[in-house]
C-alpha cells in the first residue's frame, strides 16, 4: 500500500515538475491571474524580451485601482492620472501578449479572488498563482493557491512554472457548531488571535471538522483568504458536494466529457484516513463569539463581548495608542466613524445579504461605503433589491473593486478616523494614513453602521434570519 | 543579481514586531517603475518615529522584532529595502513570502531564535556597529559575539550565486514541456472551457 497522504501531498505531487538538490520543487501553474500592481513583472519580462508561456491559462483583472464611482468603462473619467496609467498599463500588457483581461469595462470585472471563482476559472485540483498574498482565498475548492511576488510572477509568466519549498502541514479542525450571527470571518480571526500573525508560518493550512464541511463556498473563501494573516500562505479545503455544486455551469467550468473526467480526478482529493500533519489545531466553534480587531495586527482581535486588554507590554501599548482606545475598557460600545463593506474578504452576495439583513428597515449613523466583490454580484445583489436597503440605510453603494480595502484607487479612510470594515488587514495605514481600523464580519459593521459603535449583532438579529 | 556571501556593513535595531509591507511601503507608492529608485519610500509613513534607517543613513543591516514583512506579497517592500541600501534583515521570523521575495532580491532574510534576538538587541542598543554576515556557514560576527542564523538550502544556493530563476528554469524546459503535454492528455478538464 502506499504511503497514506494529505490532500497537500496529494496538490504538491500531481504538480511537480521536478526537484533540485536542495528540495526546491518546480510547480506547474494550470492558473496564474495578473492585476495591475503586476507592472513590475511585466517590466521583467520586457526587459528580457521574453513571451508568455502560456496565455491561455493567464488572466488578467482590474481590481486593485477599479474606480469605484460611476459605472463600467466611465469610472475612468473621474479618475486620476495615476489610476488611469495603472489599467492601462494592465491593459495593453494584456494585448501584448495575448491574455484575456476583464477591464472596466467587462461585466464580469472583479476582485480577482472573487471573480476566478466565479467564472468557474478556479476549480478543485488547480495550482494556481496570483501576486496578492490573498491568493490563498483559492484553496476554498482544494485548489493549491498561493501568493508570489513580482519576481516569480514574472517567472510564471515565462515559464509557467514556479519554484517553491514544500511547506509543513497544519490542520486547524472545527468542531461543533457556529451560532447564529456567528461565521468564517469570526472563525478566521477566532484562530489568528489563538495562534498569533505568524502562528500558521511555514505551514499550509487545511481546515476541516464538521463546521467547515457545513459552510458554504463563500464563507470557506472567506476563512481560507485569511489563512495569510495567520502567516500561512496556503490555505485548503478538501471538495465535497457543496464545491461541486457551486462549480457546475460556471462560465469556464468543464462539462460534458471533461466535467465527468475531473468529477473523477476530484473524488481523490482529501486528506487519506491515516495521514500524519506537521501540527494539528482543534477548535470548538460553539464557544466563539463574533471577534473584533483592537489593535494593528490581525491577531490583536477579541470577542466583542470583551474588554481592552490592558496595556502590558510595549506591542500592546503601541497598538492602543495607535488606535486612540484606553486599556481595560469594553471593546463594544467603542464609536466608529464610518463603515466599509468590501474585498476579497467579504463582498460575496452572501456578505452582502448578511449586512442587508441586519440594514433592512434601519438607519445607518454613520457614512459608509459598500463595494460588491464583482460587478456581477454587483448587478445580482440589485437584483434581490439589496442596494436599496443599503441607499435607504444611508450607505453608499458602489462599483467593484478593491476600494476601501487598500485606497489604491483614492478610496481612503482619513487620518484619525475609525472604519469599521469587512476587510482583511487592520495594519497601520492601511485605509489611509493614521487610519484606524476594526475588522469584523459584515453582519458585525451593518450593526456598527446602525449604532454608529462597536455593537455585538446578535440581538439585531432576532427575527430577521 | 550578483550574488554575496559574506558581508560587513552598520547594522541598527527596528525595535518592533509585525512591521508589515505596507509599513515598508504604503501602497500609494507602488505605482513608481523601480527604475525610479524605492529607497525614499522605505517606512515613509513611520518617518517621523525616529526609525533607525532614518537616524543611521548608511545601515545595512537591520536587526527587527518577529514576524517582519508579513503582510501583502507586495515585492515593493524588497525594493525599499535594497534600494536604500539594506543589505540583510535579521529577526526571529519573517513573512513566508517576504522572505521569498528578498532572497529573490539579494536581500538575505536571516533568522534567529530569540536568546540570539535579545543578544543583538542588547549589543546594539540604540546605537549601531559593525556586524559581519557569513552565508555559508550562516554566522553573525558582532565585535566578540559569534552567533548563528537559519536560512533554507535553496535560498542560500541561490544568495550566493545570484542566480536568475528564469535562466536556471530553462534548464529544465523538455521537463516542464513534457508535463504539460501529460497534463493535457490525461487533465483536459484543467484547461478553461471557452466559455
Ligand atoms: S480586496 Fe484587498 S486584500 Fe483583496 S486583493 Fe484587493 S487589495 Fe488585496
Amino acid at each position: 500500500m502506499s504511503q497514506p497522504r494529505t490532500l497537500l501531498d496529494k496538490l504538491w505531487d500531481t504538480h511537480e515538475v521536478t526537484r533540485n538538490a536542495d528540495g526546491a520543487s518546480l510547480l506547474w501553474v494550470d492558473r496564474h491571474f495578473v492585476h495591475e500592481g503586476s507592472h513590475h513583472a511585466f517590466a521583467k519580462l520586457a526587459q528580457r524580451q521574453q513571451g508568455v508561456a502560456a496565455p491561455d491559462l493567464t488572466f488578467g483583472v482590474v481590481d486593485h485601482y477599479a474606480p469605484t464611482q460611476g459605472q463600467g468603462a466611465a469610472r475612468l473619467m473621474r479618475a486620476s492620472a495615476e489610476v488611469r496609467r495603472m489599467i492601462e498599463q494592465l491593459e495593453a500588457n494584456c494585448a501584448n501578449h495575448n491574455i484575456t483581461c476583464y477591464g472596466l469595462d467587462d461585466p464580469r470585472q472583479g476582485i480577482v479572488h472573487v471573480i476566478g471563482p466565479e467564472l468557474g476559472l478556479t476549480l478543485p485540483g488547480l495550482s494556481i498563482n496570483c501576486g496578492d498574498s490573498h491568493t490563498s482565498t483559492h484553496g476554498a475548492f482544494g485548489a493549491l493557491a498561493f501568493g508570489i511576488g513580482a519576481t516569480q510572477v514574472a517567472h510564471v509568466l515565462a515559464t509557467q512554472t514556479v519554484w517553491q519549498t514544500r511547506p509543513a502541514s497544519l490542520r486547524i479542525r472545527v468542531d461543533g457548531a457556529l451560532g447564529p450571527g456567528v461565521g468564517a470571518k469570526d472563525l478566521a480571526l477566532g484562530w489568528i488571535a489563538k495562534l498569533g500573525a505568524d502562528g500558521a508560518r511555514g505551514h499550509a493550512i487545511e481546515y476541516a471538522g464538521p463546521v467547515v464541511e457545513s459552510l458554504s463556498m463563500e464563507a470557506r473563501m472567506t476563512l481560507c483568504n485569511l489563512s495569510i494573516e495567520g502567516g500561512a500562505r496556503f490555505g485548503m479545503i478538501a471538495p465535497d458536494a457543496t464545491t461541486r455544486d457551486y462549480v457546475q455551469g460556471r462560465a469556464h467550468a468543464p462539462d460534458g466529457t471533461a466535467w465527468e473526467q475531473a468529477l473523477a480526478a476530484w473524488d481523490d482529493l482529501h486528506t487519506d484516513a491515516d495521514a500524519r500533519f506537521d501540527r494539528e489545531v482543534v477548535i470548538d466553534g460553539s464557544e466563539i463569539a463574533p471577534v473584533v480587531t483592537w489593535g494593528i495586527s490581525p491577531d490583536q482581535a477579541l470577542p466583542v463581548t470583551a474588554d481592552l486588554p490592558a496595556g502590558d507590554s510595549d506591542q500592546t501599548r503601541a497598538a492602543l495608542d495607535y488606535m486612540g482606545l484606553s486599556s481595560g475598557r469594553p471593546l463594544a460600545g467603542t464609536p466608529v466613524d464610518r463603515v466599509f463593506i468590501g474585498s476579497c474578504t467579504n463582498a460575496r452576495i452572501e456578505d452582502l445579504r448578511a449586512a442587508a439583513a441586519v440594514l433592512s428597515g434601519r438607519q445607518a449613523r454613520v457614512p459608509g461605503m459598500v463595494s460588491p466583490g464583482s460587478s456581477q454580484i454587483k448587478a445580482q445583489a440589485e437584483q434581490e433589491g439589496l442596494d436599496r436597503i443599503f441607499a435607504q440605510a444611508g450607505l453608499e453603494w458602489v462599483a467593484s473593486g478593491c476600494s476601501m480595502c487598500v485606497g489604491m484607487n483614492g478610496d481612503l479612510v482619513a487620518a484619525g478616523e475609525r472604519c469599521a470594515s469587512t476587510t482583511n488587514r487592520n495594519f497601520r495605514g492601511r485605509q489611509g494614513p493614521g487610519a484606524r481600523t476594526h475588522l469584523m464580519s459584515p453582519a458585525m459593521v451593518a450593526a456598527a453602521a446602525v449604532t454608529g459603535e462597536i455593537t455585538d449583532v446578535r440581538p439585531m438579529l432576532k427575527g430577521r434570519i | 543579481m550578483a550574488g554575496w556571501s559574506n558581508h560587513t556593513g552598520t547594522a541598527v535595531v527596528l525595535p518592533r514586531e509585525n512591521v508589515d509591507t505596507d509599513q515598508i511601503i504604503p501602497a500609494r507608492f507602488m505605482a513608481t517603475p523601480r527604475s525610479e529608485g524605492y529607497g525614499p519610500f522605505l517606512f515613509h509613513d513611520l518617518r517621523d518615529e525616529g526609525f533607525p534607517t532614518m537616524r543611521v543613513p548608511g545601515a545595512e543591516v537591520l536587526v527587527a522584532g518577529r514576524n517582519f514583512g508579513c503582510g501583502s506579497s507586495r515585492e515593493a517592500a524588497v525594493y525599499a529595502l535594497v534600494d536604500a541600501g539594506i543589505r540583510a534583515v535579521i529577526a526571529p521570523s519573517f513573512g513566508d513570502i517576504f522572505a521569498g521575495n528578498a532572497v529573490n532580491n539579494g536581500l538575505l532574510p536571516a533568522r534567529v531564535d530569540d536568546c540570539t534576538a535579545v543578544t543583538l538587541v542588547s549589543a546594539l542598543g540604540t546605537g549601531q556597529a559593525d556586524l559581519t554576515l557569513d552565508i555559508p556557514s550562516r554566522r553573525i560576527m558582532l565585535g566578540d559575539l559569534e552567533l548563528s542564523f537559519e536560512l533554507p538550502d535553496p535560498a542560500a544556493t541561490k544568495l550566493i550565486n545570484g542566480w536568475d530563476d528564469i535562466d536556471l528554469t530553462r534548464a529544465h524546459a523538455e521537463q516542464i514541456e513534457s508535463y504539460r503535454a501529460s497534463r493535457e492528455a490525461t487533465a483536459q478538464w484543467v484547461w478553461p472551457r471557452a466559455g
